[in-house]
């Protein structure tokens, strides 16, 4: 019996030649990266743990992004014990305010993930880097500590659900819809503890950051992790970002590899979908909601925050204004991003229309600062969770879309197909 | 022992600790949110003992260990579930909350039924209605992890066992 790429990937790590779903296997972590969140958790189990060292200080990733720059004393308190962790512990990837990034858009963008690789993050979308052909997956803290420690982990080897996707997208569809789509489809346990393997004609057409937006979400239908396989486009873009020297494994699944499901869509003619309150699993097409005014919109976050989104923001965004009432907020997930929006011109694009720019940050996307909702009110968001509360008050809305539904919803002042604004 | 709080499917970990409480990590003051973005002020309701009962996917959504931090510190003995989010699940094990997979007992027990969990014999016993209900055991890898009373624990005496 085959294998599939993550049952391959996982193979490797534990030392097997050969696993298969159900399957407790230790395996090797390749990195291992936490967060302002997860991160101080992690340290105080860590401590107790009665390690003098971690296994590994290049391979141990940590990036002040949640609550920074600090948007409180409580969160400046929990930064100031992962600076010290760091220093103490000579971390070599530590990015604080000025050098961090969102750190699911970070990592790979600096080199630090490569393909066939195996990585835990103490944040539940590091599933994200499945789009280069890695395992990765989220944990909580005390995982982190054990991984920090011990440089290896226990994993269930998931099974695995294969999507494939025919047909070419139309414009103004997005890898966004299509995994919104998939969720609501398959609903938000459709994947649970599953492995998500995104194959098919629209997805090799797809460029790495829809890739990184696809598998960013695959946590939102409960799966373990999402994965692509790599192909020319993924080797390009670890060639340009290899900073690290890194090794790329190019796992692909063997054609007898078993599958525990298999979807087949024809996505030739999807609409732009958006998710409605409260559930990533709610969702319609854009053109089906009907008026719905908005008070917010935020394009952003690990989900959509590349310069691919950027991009086609700015582009319905250019020579229009924003509606008055509708505050705009647009956050570049990284610095290089900026830096490159700042180039291209985006960014002068954003402020002429009477958008909010700011420095890297998850800020409002878990309702952190930066953007939080008061009661009643409505977003429309580029990011990845639209739970009660997620970004503010338990009596707000969110409703998650691609840059383009969201920056078309924007210059209108309601919930709006990009076809309409162009 | 303790009363059963019935929840539905999908409870999501931002109704368990909303996202603005995330700059704390002590468990007594992630105990006074407990549940707080399901219902405000929830944590007047539990005693010690207490036991939540939900359905599908309970702890989905973020990886923060905060989550069953949380439920463990507000004195909930265990949750029962039709099944759990992965993270999640693997959290509660790691910091050593109870928590158990099983359909019979979610579809029994009801608001307030007084219930009790023997891990031993892997049964749910609802003393209210004079029922029980089976469960099956963890695979040996994970139990002892649970034995030890949590991940830090088994890490301390295995050292680099694992
Ligand atoms: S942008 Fe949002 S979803 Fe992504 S890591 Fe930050 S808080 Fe989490």
């Amino acid at each position: 019996m085959g294998m599939t790429i993550t049952e391959k990937i996982l193979a490797f790590h534990a030392g097997k030649r050969y696993v298969e779903a159900g399957e407790l296997v230790t395996a090797k972590l390749d990195g291992v990266m936490f967060n302002d969140i997860s991160g101080p958790l992690a340290i105080i189990e860590y401590e107790k743990m009665n390690y003098q060292n971690v296994f590994d200080k290049e391979r141990i990733y940590i990036v002040l992004d949640h609550f920074t720059p600090n948007a409180n004393i409580k969160a400046a308190a929990q930064c100031r014990l992962l600076r010290r962790f760091a220093r103490d512990k000579q971390i070599k990837h530590f990015y604080d305010v000025g050098l961090m990034g969102i750190e699911h858009a970070l990592l790979p963008e600096q080199g630090l993930i490569a393909p066939g690789e195996l990585v835990i993050g103490g944040d539940s979308h590091t599933c994200t880097y499945g789009a280069l052909g890695a395992f990765s997956t989220g944990v909580g803290s005390t995982d982190l500590a054990a991984g920090m420690a011990l440089g290896k982990l226990w994993f269930k080897i998931p099974a695995s659900i294969k999507f494939s996707y025919q047909g070419k997208l139309s414009p103004f569809v997005t890898g966004k819809d299509l995994i919104l789509y998939t969720i609501g489809k398959i609903g938000v346990d459709g994947a649970l503890y599953k492995t998500m393997e995104f194959t098919g004609e629209a997805i090799q057409q797809l460029t790495m950051d829809s890739r990184f937006t696809m598998c960013n979400m695959a946590i939102e239908a409960g799966a373990k992790n999402g994965i692509v396989p790599p192909d020319q486009e993924t080797e390009r873009y670890f060639a340009q970002h290899n900073y690290c020297n890194r090794q790329a494994l190019f796992y692909q699944s063997d054609a007898d590899a078993k599958y525990s499901e298999i979807f087949e869509w024809e996505v030739s003619s999807l609409e732009p979908q958006i998710a409605m309150p409260h559930s990533p699993g709610n969702v319609k097409d854009v053109g089906e909601v009907g008026t719905i005014s908005i008070d917010q919109a935020i394009i952003g976050s690990c989900t959509n925050g590349r310069l691919e989104d950027l991009r086609a923001a700015a582009k319905l965004l250019q020579g229009k204004k924003v509606h008055p009432y509708v505050r705009t907020i647009i956050i570049p997930a990284t610095q290089s991003i900026y830096r490159q929006a700042i180039k291209e011109g985006l960014v002068d694009i954003f402020v002429e229309a009477g958008c909010a720019v700011s420095t890297p940050t998850c800020g409002p996307c878990f309702g952190g600062h930066m953007g939080v909702l008061a009661e009643g009110e409505r977003a429309v968001s580029t990011t990845n969770r639209n739970f009660i509360g997620r970004m503010g008050h338990p009596a707000s809305e969110v409703y998650l879309a691609s840059p383009l539904v969201a920056a078309a919803s924007a210059i209108t002042g309601k919930i709006t197909h990009p076809q309409e604004v162009r | 022992m303790g009363k059963a709080f019935i929840f539905g499917d999908n409870v999501d970990t931002d109704s368990i600790v909303p996202g603005r409480y995330l700059s704390v990590s002590d468990p007594q003051e992630l105990a006074k949110v407990c549940m707080e973005g399901y219902q405000l002020g929830f944590i007047s309701k539990i005693t010690a003992g207490d036991i939540f009962i939900a359905g599908k996917n309970f702890g989905c959504g973020s990886s923060r260990e905060h989550a069953p931090v949380s439920i463990k510190a507000a004195g909930v003995a265990c949750v029962i579930a039709q099944s759990f989010a992965r993270i999640f699940f693997r959290n509660a094990i790691n910091i050593g909350l109870p928590v158990v997979e099983s359909d019979a007992a979610i579809k029994d027990i009801e608001q307030g039924n007084v219930v009790v969990v023997d891990f031993e014999q892997g049964r749910i016993v609802n003393l209210t209605k004079l029922q029980s209900y089976s469960f099956a055991p963890y695979p040996p890898e994970i139990k002892a992890i649970i034995d030890c009373g949590g991940l830090v624990a088994y890490v301390q005496t295995h050292q680099i066992k694992i």
